[in-house]
């Protein structure tokens, strides 16, 4: 399942990123902040005015904001 | 042993850098901006416990020295010494997150590995503290291989020990590890290691931390979150009206008694009349409406402090999103509410490179403060001060609308550029979400005081300058008896030949004439008007509400709506066009703002005067 499907407070690991469905400096971030292959996460908050975007992770103990697009990219299995 | 003359802070964002640079330098600091890049230079003077002063430099905070921004690319280039007319630092003060070690702790290898004398401080410990995480610094001074100490800039703990650690650092130099031998190591290593140095230095860790979570599912709320920022937005707007009043008027009374000081005290003749319609009447109008951007300014740093100000973009992204940017786009743009220059500097933030042209375009379409005497003047003379509703009054009701007549235009034309001439992908938004804290008053009171400075220096400065240069070209040619000051003057002379192009869209004379010194600054526009006026008049009253009364006698409702128009799209002052020079690296983009923004507020202002005409206003 892809992270962008995962439900809000579940806890998962990031398996896999399709980098290529990201833009090379969003990759560049993403890495920085450790949100990558085994990277440990789970969904804080979703959508503001009935929309699905954007999405708060919590990673470590840094929330961390992004687009569906991003999560999208990421492969994530429940922990 | 050389003597340590530089030292540098470095370290994640949110590691609360900024705070212990506060707390170590205090309020003596030299910011300017770094040559050729508009990110800030922030130097301060530190005291060693030995008594010598230390350099100490606050560098943009970055998550690796691979730079995605111009901001990283600054910290990378004076940390390696490689930038120019900037000597390398002899010492490097690491800033961790106490609480997020394990992803602070990947930079700060890469720092460590340069081989330079390094110290970490242990930052905002009592956050982590109350997070449940105990850590053991002698821990982590040994996995790192230099001195840790743990501080809390905020509350000013730990500095003593930070800054004997700062003077030890030369001597341990030769103590630690020279430069890394294995320079290619892989950022899942350096994480590796980092998740490895965090778990030994953490003794205990309860997974709660409630307060923030608490706050964010109510901030972050899908519907409550927006609700609560814009009841934000509305209370930081109706303070800066409110608030600032009483103030305010005591500085315009104060300029009022100024000028009746001078007039009772001087001979009447050239330099006084120099001193009361030049200089008090024009500074004076301008220098009444610090108050309101000093209260602005308070909201903006207590949402960057607190930790909202990231939230406030989280709930934005999706309608910036809806006109191509993201929420990383609000925070300039809120800024530039008070002023477009450090609004436009804000951009640097946004990585996507198309996204950040964008947002600098449409900058100056957010009312800045400087429009706000301009705006002030002209709705308590012309617009009535009537209620439409308990509590709401017709001329805050306009002045709201004015804000949102450059914030709509704002979004349209943000919409037409990412379809036309910044054309491209979807931005994307990545961004962290600090923790909450409490911010402290100094580094609020410091924050204030360099916003307000930089007013009253463009006050005593450049508006200065345009009032008196104003002044002489209206008292100057003197006129013949019987004939008016202003209609002989040079500057009078001036307008009557610019007239033919604004008195289609309803400009008078005096308007007109105030156009040309407010591209230096806006607010010269009323300040412009005083003195003309004031050159005018043998009235010894030259205060604001002098300048209010002639304008509801002279101006008609038409005209002063055009005006108003104008202003909410008119080109920006001369410093914002160099700002946007110097962040796009040529003419081309500040040329295209100046020009639409030219086209807009002619469009408009004609728009405004013609329809308000055909209604009978």
């Amino acid at each position: 399942m892809t992270l962008e499907a995962l439900a809000i407070g579940q806890r998962a690991r990031i398996v896999a990123v399709d980098w290529d469905r990201v833009a090379p400096e969003d990759g560049k971030r993403l890495r920085a902040l450790g949100i990558d292959e085994g990277a440990r996460i789970a969904i804080a908050h979703r959508g503001v005015l009935g929309g699905r975007d954007p999405i708060a992770i919590m990673i470590g103990r840094m929330t961390i904001a992004l687009r569906r697009a991003h999560a999208e990219a990421m492969t994530v299995e429940h922990l | 042993m050389t003597r340590l003359r530089r030292a540098a802070l470095v370290g994640n964002p949110n590691a609360g850098k900024s705070a212990l640079f506060n707390a170590l330098t205090g309020a003596r600091q030299k910011i300017a901006n770094y040559p050729g890049v508009t990110v800030e230079r922030k130097v301060g003077r530190l005291v060693l416990p030995s008594g010598e002063p230390v350099e100490l430099i606050d560098l943009p905070g970055s998550y690796s020295f691979d730079a995605a921004s111009p901001d990283e690319e600054v910290t990378r280039k004076v940390v390696m010494g490689e930038f120019p007319g900037e000597a390398k630092p002899d010492a490097l003060v690491i800033v961790l997150d106490a609480a997020n070690l394990e992803q602070h702790l990947v930079f700060a290898q890469e720092v460590i590995a340069l081989g330079v004398p390094t110290v970490v401080a242990l930052n905002m410990i009592d956050l982590a503290e109350r997070d449940g995480l105990v850590l053991d610094p002698a821990a982590l001074s040994q996995a790192l291989g230099v001195p840790v100490v743990p501080t809390v800039a905020v509350r000013r703990r730990g500095l003593a020990e930070l800054t004997e650690a700062i003077g030890s650092a030369e001597e341990l130099a030769d103590a630690q590890s020279h430069p890394d031998p294995r320079p290619h190591i892989t950022l899942p290593e350096r994480r590796l290691t980092a998740r490895n140095i965090a778990k030994a230095a953490i003794l205990s860790e309860s997974t709660e931390h409630r307060i923030h979570a608490g706050l964010d599912k109510v901030l972050l709320h899908p519907w409550l979150g927006p609700l609560i920022l814009f009841a934000i937005l509305f209370v930081i707007f109706q303070a800066v009206f409110a608030w600032a009043t009483p103030f305010a008027d005591a500085l315009d009374a104060g300029a009022g008694a100024l000028s009746g000081l001078v007039v009772a005290n001087f001979p009447a003749g050239f330099l006084r009349d120099l001193v009361t319609e030049g200089v008090i009447a024009g500074v004076g109008s301008v220098v009444v409406f610090l108050p309101q951007i000093v209260i602005l300014f308070f909201f903006i740093l207590l949402m960057e402090a607190s930790g909202y100000m990231a939230r406030a973009a989280f709930v934005m992204d999706r309608m910036m999103a809806s006109v191509g940017l993201s929420g990383k786009s609000f925070i300039p743009l809120l800024s530039s509410f008070a002023c477009a220059i450090p609004g436009i500097m804000a951009t640097r933030s946004i990585a996507d490179p198309k996204d950040r042209l964008t947002t600098i375009l449409i900058a100056p379409l957010m009312t800045c403060s400087a429009r706000l005497p301009v705006y002030g003047i002209i709705i308590a003379a012309v617009i009535p001060n009537t209620s439409v509703a308990p509590f709401v009054g017709l001329q805050g009701l306009v002045l709201l609308g004015l804000y949102l007549a450059g914030i709509v235009g704002a979004m349209v034309v943000a919409l037409v550029l990412r379809k036309s001439v910044t054309k491209g992908d979807a931005s994307g938004f990545i961004m962290e979400l600090p923790r909450y804290q409490l911010p402290a008053v100094k580094d609020l009171l410091i924050g204030l005081w360099q916003r307000a400075w930089v007013f009253l220096r463009r006050a005593g400065t450049i508006i200065f300058a345009a009032t008196v240069v104003l002044w002489l070209l209206l008292t100057f040619p003197k006129a013949d008896p019987g004939e008016s000051q202003v209609d002989a003057s040079f500057a009078g002379q001036i307008a009557t030949a610019m007239h033919p192009v604004f008195e289609p869209i309803g400009f008078n004379r005096e308007m007109t004439l105030a156009l040309v010194p407010a591209m230096a600054a806006r607010e010269v526009a009323v300040s412009s008007l005083a003195t003309t006026y004031a050159v005018d008049s043998d009235d010894e009253d030259k205060t604001l509400a002098a300048l209010e009364g002639k304008i509801s006698q002279l101006w008609g409702l038409p005209t002063a709506l055009a005006f108003l128009a104008w202003f909410v799209f008119a080109p920006q002052c001369v410093s914002t066009i160099a700002v946007a020079r110097r962040e796009t690296n040529g003419w081309k983009w500040p040329a295209f703002m100046v020009g639409y923004l030219f086209a807009l507020a002619y469009a408009f202002a004609g728009l405004t005067y013609w329809l308000a005409t055909a209604a009978g206003l």
